[in-house]
């Protein structure tokens, strides 16, 4: 004879069941909602290795302010990437930002090229979504009253300014050996806008232009550019191209021996320490104005170290990524909400100061850190050194550069 | 501007006009058999070159000696991907095998973004800088080896498809399936055999232009839509075309950065290709249809 127990076992499995759906809402609600960042880079196409290291950086810091806690005034909120590859391509990053903001985005962050930055952060602004602008040189991102987007870096304006400064006073400092330039720049709004702003200041360090030089991307031969350069005996050879045009510029002023005081370009795209890995003896005494870590500091160094653990190269994408995650972060500690209007107030007032770059704390004005400054780097045969201003240097300027024969 | 610089261009669009000949021969003789265009030419350079730059990287292997080894390789690739996909899939129709070759180079950058990364990479090499006199300007090196060595290739491919039975069975397939089927020819080993030839070139592309440019998962696009122009302009499956198509696509680029100035100056070849599509469809070596 079977006796029924008046707690089956079917009963207890289904008092267990309805005690989990009864309680999971609880356990839902004890979690808070992850903060999705869309991060809009260009990981494939042209500009794919500048996204992918723009990608490293951006991830790297989420990865650590989630190990960390999370967002500790939302009650540890995690934050979220979400991937978005806009190919290089402007059109592709504005239907990224619209296909994220389907997703629930609380911020953005991107894009790299000026040219894909614009209109990307023109969607997001429909919507009042924060934009970060990791790396974008162009001052067209944050002159249009967009309130939605914030630079931490500086723009191509004050990156001129200040290595006309840094030219300046080295020039001086050689005893004025540079008289003349030649500027060549590559055709887009990054290149085209640099150039125009280096040759109207130029003159105010007492160095001539004599022509500019634009060029297509891609452009497969500079035989050509090397030739007229060395007709017009510039004693400067000022660059502003990305990276694959910057090394076959660089190249073949390099083999055909152009004799100049120095290579010197602002933000160039290809100044790195790939350069001075492949092609020592192009990149040797090469100088650069452009975004830097601050050597001094050692968490920088700490995440240089990781980073070239892992087989990568900390290029300035890596670092600027990585702090302005860190900046929203910071904004959305001091918001207590990833509300996007509270968001944009707490980017505005924003005085972020823990960060791994030679500025002081951030200061807003029209979305543009006020703070920021780009360091004269110069490659020698086995590194990249700062050498100005003198606060960060790491070495003295070899200017002129020796010449060839 | 004076004569030196004129000079000195047209030998620096002779010589680019050399490499644009090699990339574009494999082209050429893919359509003139297959009477497809080959999509995945750029990404299957791409794959030559990161082959090239591994061989010196991993194994020391010198970029002109290791033509030995990526000229057989890409060929056995090439005959193994037609054999084992594009002719498989492609059904006997022309315009499946388009789409198949469209796919595989979608799948190859890719996959190549995924195991390169998207950063750009150079090789330097003894004579890398090494610089010769020619004439009135002086010329890397390895640009003007890549030249000679070029056009000497794509004689000796000419000859090739000339005079030896393979070749011969080349031919007859381009003109006539049906009948070389009948006459006992292999027309798929044929097809599969033309596709490796077409890659092989691009093996030899690869080992010459290493020493003087970057290599990067996008690398295809800067030398594919050249090597299109330069195969319309010949006329498609010509070897000849090929050869002076490509001489005149690079003393256009060249002039065209010359006297337009660099950024300007690349609208010549999009001229050439529009032109020849208006006023000579079959090129101007092609047969005409």
């Amino acid at each position: 004879m079977t006796t029924t127990s008046p707690l089956s076992r079917r009963l207890i499995l289904q008092a267990g069941a309805a005690t989990a759906v009864l309680g999971a809402p609880g356990l839902l609600l004890a979690q808070p909602k992850p903060i999705k960042i869309g991060l809009v880079h260009p990981v494939s196409g042209g500009l794919a290795y500048s996204g992918g290291q723009s990608r490293m950086g951006a991830q790297m810091a989420i990865d650590e302010i989630n190990a960390a806690g999370g967002i500790k005034s939302m009650g540890g909120a995690k934050l979220e990437a979400l991937l978005g590859d806009s190919q290089s391509r402007p059109e592709v990053g504005v239907s990224e930002v619209e296909r994220m903001q389907q997703e629930g985005v609380s911020a953005y962050l991107g894009c790299f090229a000026s040219g894909i930055a614009l209109p990307a952060t023109q969607a997001a602004a429909k919507y009042n979504t924060p934009f970060l602008i990791d790396v974008g040189a162009s001052d067209l991102i944050v002159t249009r009253g967009l309130k939605n987007v914030f630079r931490f870096k500086p723009g191509f304006g004050a990156c001129v300014d200040d290595a006309i400064v840094a030219l300046g006073e080295i020039n001086k400092a050689a005893g004025g050996v540079a008289k003349t330039a030649v500027l060549v720049h590559e055709e887009s709004e990054f290149g085209t806008g640099t150039a125009k702003l280096l040759a109207g200041k130029l003159p105010g360090i007492n160095i001539q232009p004599l022509e500019t030089i634009k060029h297509a991307n891609p452009t497969r031969d500079f035989s050509n550019v090397a030739l007229r350069i060395k007709g017009l005996k510039p004693d400067l050879v000022i660059m502003s191209n990305y990276q694959n045009e910057y090394v076959l510029l660089a190249r073949t002023l390099h083999q055909q021996k152009v004799d100049v005081a120095a290579m010197f370009s602002v933000l160039g795209g290809g100044f790195n320490f790939k350069l001075v890995q492949e092609q020592p003896d192009v990149a040797l005494n090469m100088m650069d104005f452009n975004h830097w870590y601050n050597p001094r500091n050692p968490k920088a160094v700490d995440m240089r170290k990781r980073v070239e653990a892992k087989g990568g190269l900390f290029t300035f994408e890596v670092y600027l990524s990585y702090t302005s995650i860190m900046l929203y972060a910071d904004a959305l500690q001091r918001a207590g909400s990833a509300d996007k209007e509270k968001a944009i107030a707490a980017l505005e007032s924003s005085t972020f100061s823990d960060h791994i770059l030679p500025y002081g704390p951030t200061k807003f004005v029209n979305g543009q850190n006020q703070g920021g400054k780009g360091a004269l780097l110069q490659a020698s045969r086995t590194d990249i050194n700062v050498v100005w201003p003198d606060q960060f240097a790491a070495a003295k300027p070899v200017f002129p550069r020796p010449k060839f024969s | 501007m004076d004569a030196t610089i004129f000079a000195s261009a047209a030998i620096n669009g002779l010589l680019l006009g050399g490499i644009y000949t090699l990339v574009a021969s494999g082209l050429t003789l893919i359509y003139g058999v297959l009477h497809i265009i080959n999509f995945a030419h750029g990404s299957m350079l791409m794959l030559a070159m990161f082959g090239v730059y591994y061989l010196l990287t991993k194994l020391g292997i010198d970029p002109y000696l290791s033509m030995l080894i990526m000229v057989p390789g890409m060929f056995l690739l090439g005959y193994v991907i037609y054999k084992g996909l594009i002719g498989r899939l492609s059904s006997g129709k022309d315009e499946n095998i388009l789409l198949v070759t469209l796919g595989l180079s979608i799948l190859i950058e890719n996959l190549a973004l995924m195991f390169f990364k998207g950063d750009s990479r150079t090789i330097s090499v003894s004579y890398s800088d090494r610089m010769i006199e020619l004439g009135p300007t002086l010329v890397p090196l390895p640009k003007l080896i890549a030249f000679v060595v070029s056009l000497a290739l794509c004689a000796a491919l000419g000859l090739y498809i000339q005079r030896t039975d393979i070749g011969r069975a080349i031919r007859a397939v381009a003109k006539e399936r049906v009948g070389a089927r009948l006459v006992g020819i292999d027309v798929e080993h044929i097809f599969a055999i033309s596709y490796g030839i077409g890659l092989a070139t691009l093996g030899a592309a690869a080992c010459l232009l290493m020493p003087m440019f970057y290599v990067s998962p996008t690398i295809g696009h800067v030398f594919v839509l050249v090597a299109f122009t330069v195969v319309v302009l010949g006329g498609m499956g010509s070897f000849l075309g090929a050869i002076v198509g490509g001489l005149i696509v690079g003393l256009t680029e060249s002039f065209g950065g010359l006297l337009l100035g660099e950024s300007l100056g690349q609208i010549g070849i999009s001229l050439i290709f529009i032109l020849i599509l208006l006023l000579r469809p079959s090129g101007l070596f092609g047969a005409k249809q």
